[in-house]
């Protein structure tokens, strides 16, 4: 009886172990189910080379070329603010702080994490949104710029403890014996301590730009949501996520659009995916050393 | 010149900037939590948290959209923390490094970088249509559900292997079997952390609005749900709606929406802290 029991738990706790394969195969196996009906009667260059997003004109055009390059620019306006911030940031919280100033340094951070995007959208639109309008003079201050302020803020609180992991990492030794040597602290940081900790801080940016072009709510209250292919930063983008949280509600299902939002959602996974498995590979990277 | 350069010099220049950097990311966080607050008290009162809305959302309370996250938080809880628990068993006491290990982690690692909106979009294709259980807060407490798992698994895994070896062996020695063992020996003592872990995710379940807007989410419900077959509101997307989708809504009723979804959100990473840096001190070995 006893062994019985312990059979059946064992195979439960089997089955739960293998539920994040399971959750992965089925992401992937429902996206793909609904996404590829599109490709019956839309060519697949057409979709991603396609210069026009037009869902609901007569025929509607599914070229996703305008929402790919708003989420890259988005996205990479907002990594080239978040990680210069962010290695600073990590440098200063993880080395240079300590007794009181670091620990509400890290709570800060640490509230970050925990606001809602939706509050953090809702605030970017009635603060932020403002600010570069009358600070550029622009016609609206929905822009990627903005998109692009509020996402590296939000992907900062991921970017800092990542990197912070990756400067605890490296061995107390290698900061004695610099010091030892006559180093000062900001040396050590900057010839030892940083190029050790390479892997971990490249891992910490793949994971932020994850974090960003995922991002959702906040990119959709605040970059102004016009599927054209963006010419200058300071213009209104849509990005892919917002496309799909924009206009799947508005859809039949079963319809060309609503297959097409699928797709959207299968380019994002596949770009998720690789980032996620890249930062991965340096993160092992590091242990296997 | 190699005077100005002086390496005690270049050290304070650099941490100033460095100190500086990190204020430009952490002040906006004060100054955000502190407009949220000062603007949002204004209109907080007992009937803004207890009654219905009215008048198209632009007066009364917001209720319905509390007790719908409330309900939605629940869910996740119910689905997720039974299946992450037995994962990080899974990982932490029965699995032997290898291929599927291996293959388990990049799972967990690639669920965690999967964006809200795809999510909601599985939700959509999985529970609401394939499944047919409808927008209801079954389909959305699911897809949130399956959005915690990686946190809860990675947090539930260290608190396991966190337990040392002796509290197994000891048991293994009294004629335990794994199974005892892991129930009696090591989960008790890993419960503070799988705890912490669990509330840290469900805050963040909570505030989250992309996989709720096709699975469950209500634009305007003035009333409770009464099954879990039913669609509800939920504070997240409630902000969203008032902020974008309704016009001429008070601003004072959209910070006051605001303030409570970052209690809540606050509130719970405490709760999840305290319980963490509790057993912490008590820990015995």
């Amino acid at each position: 009886m006893r062994r019985y029991y312990e059979r059946v738990v064992e195979g439960l706790v089997f089955a739960s172990g293998m539920a994040s394969i399971i959750f992965v195969i089925l992401i992937f196996v429902f996206l793909l189910k609904e996404g590829l009906m599109l490709f019956r009667e839309f060519s697949v260059i057409k979709f991603l080379l396609g210069k026009h997003w037009y869902p609901i004109s007569e025929p509607p055009q599914f070229g996703t070329l305008p929402l790919i390059l708003g989420s890259l620019w988005v996205t990479l306006g907002a990594t080239a603010i978040s990680v210069p911030l962010g290695i600073a940031c990590a440098i200063f919280i993880g080395e240079i702080a300590s007794g009181w100033l670091r620990e509400v340094l890290k709570a800060g951070v640490e509230l970050l994490a925990a606001i809602p995007s939706i509050v953090l959208g809702f605030i970017g639109l009635v603060t932020l949104v403002p600010l570069v309008k009358n600070m550029f003079g622009l016609s609206t201050g929905l822009t990627a710029f903005s998109g692009s302020v509020m996402l590296a803020f939000m992907a900062m609180p991921t970017i800092v403890s990542i990197m912070e992991d990756a400067l605890n990492l490296v061995p107390k030794t290698y900061r004695e014996g610099s010091i030892a040597m006559g180093a000062t602290k900001w040396q050590t940081i900057r010839r030892i301590i940083l190029p050790s900790a390479a892997s971990g801080i490249i891992a910490a940016v793949m994971l932020g730009f994850g974090r960003v072009i995922g991002e959702t709510m906040a990119v959709m209250m605040i970059t102004g949501n016009a599927a054209v292919i963006p010419k200058s930063i300071f213009q209104p983008v849509r990005t892919m996520t917002a496309t799909i949280a924009a206009e799947m509600g508005e859809t039949v299902q079963g319809s060309d659009h609503y297959f097409a939002l699928f797709a959207v959602a299968i380019l994002l996974f596949v770009i998720t995916f690789a980032v996620n498995f890249l930062a991965d590979w340096f993160l092992h990277r590091k242990k296997a050393r | 010149m190699n005077q100005l350069m002086n390496p005690r010099r270049t050290e304070k220049i650099v941490f100033f900037f460095l100190l500086l950097s990190t204020l430009v990311v952490v002040l906006p966080v004060i100054l955000v939590v502190g407009i949220i607050v000062v603007r949002g008290s204004s209109v907080l009162s007992w009937e803004f948290l207890t009654a219905l809305p009215r008048m198209g959302m632009k007066a009364g309370g917001i209720f319905p959209a509390i007790f719908g996250t409330f309900c939605l938080v629940v869910g996740t809880v119910v689905f997720a923390l039974p299946v992450g628990i037995f994962s990080a068993i899974y990982l932490s006491e029965y699995s032997k490094r290898g291929r599927l290990t291996r293959l388990i982690e990049l799972a967990i690692v690639n669920l965690a970088g999967v964006p809200s909106v795809v999510y909601g979009l599985f939700g959509l294709g999985f529970f609401v249509v394939f499944l047919n259980f409808g927008a209801s807060i079954l389909a959305g407490s699911l897809t949130l559900a399956v959005m915690s798992l990686p946190v809860i698994i990675t947090a539930s895994r260290e608190a396991l292997q966190a337990v040392p070896k002796s509290f197994r062996e000891v048991s293994y020695s009294l004629g335990a079997t794994k199974w005892q063992t892991i129930r009696h020996a090591v989960l008790p003592h890993a419960l503070p952390g799988i705890l912490t872990g669990t509330i840290l995710s469900l805050s963040r379940a909570a505030g989250e609005t992309a996989p709720i807007l096709f699975t469950v989410a209500a634009f305007y419900l003035p009333k409770l749900p009464k099954s879990v077959f039913d669609q509800a509101m939920a504070l997240p997307y409630h902000l969203y709606v008032l902020s974008t989708q309704v016009p001429n809504v008070k601003l004072e009723l959209q910070y006051g929406t605001a303030l409570v979804l970052v209690a809540l959100a606050v509130l719970m990473n405490i709760v999840g802290i305290v319980i963490r840096s509790y057993f912490r001190t008590k820990k015995q070995w």
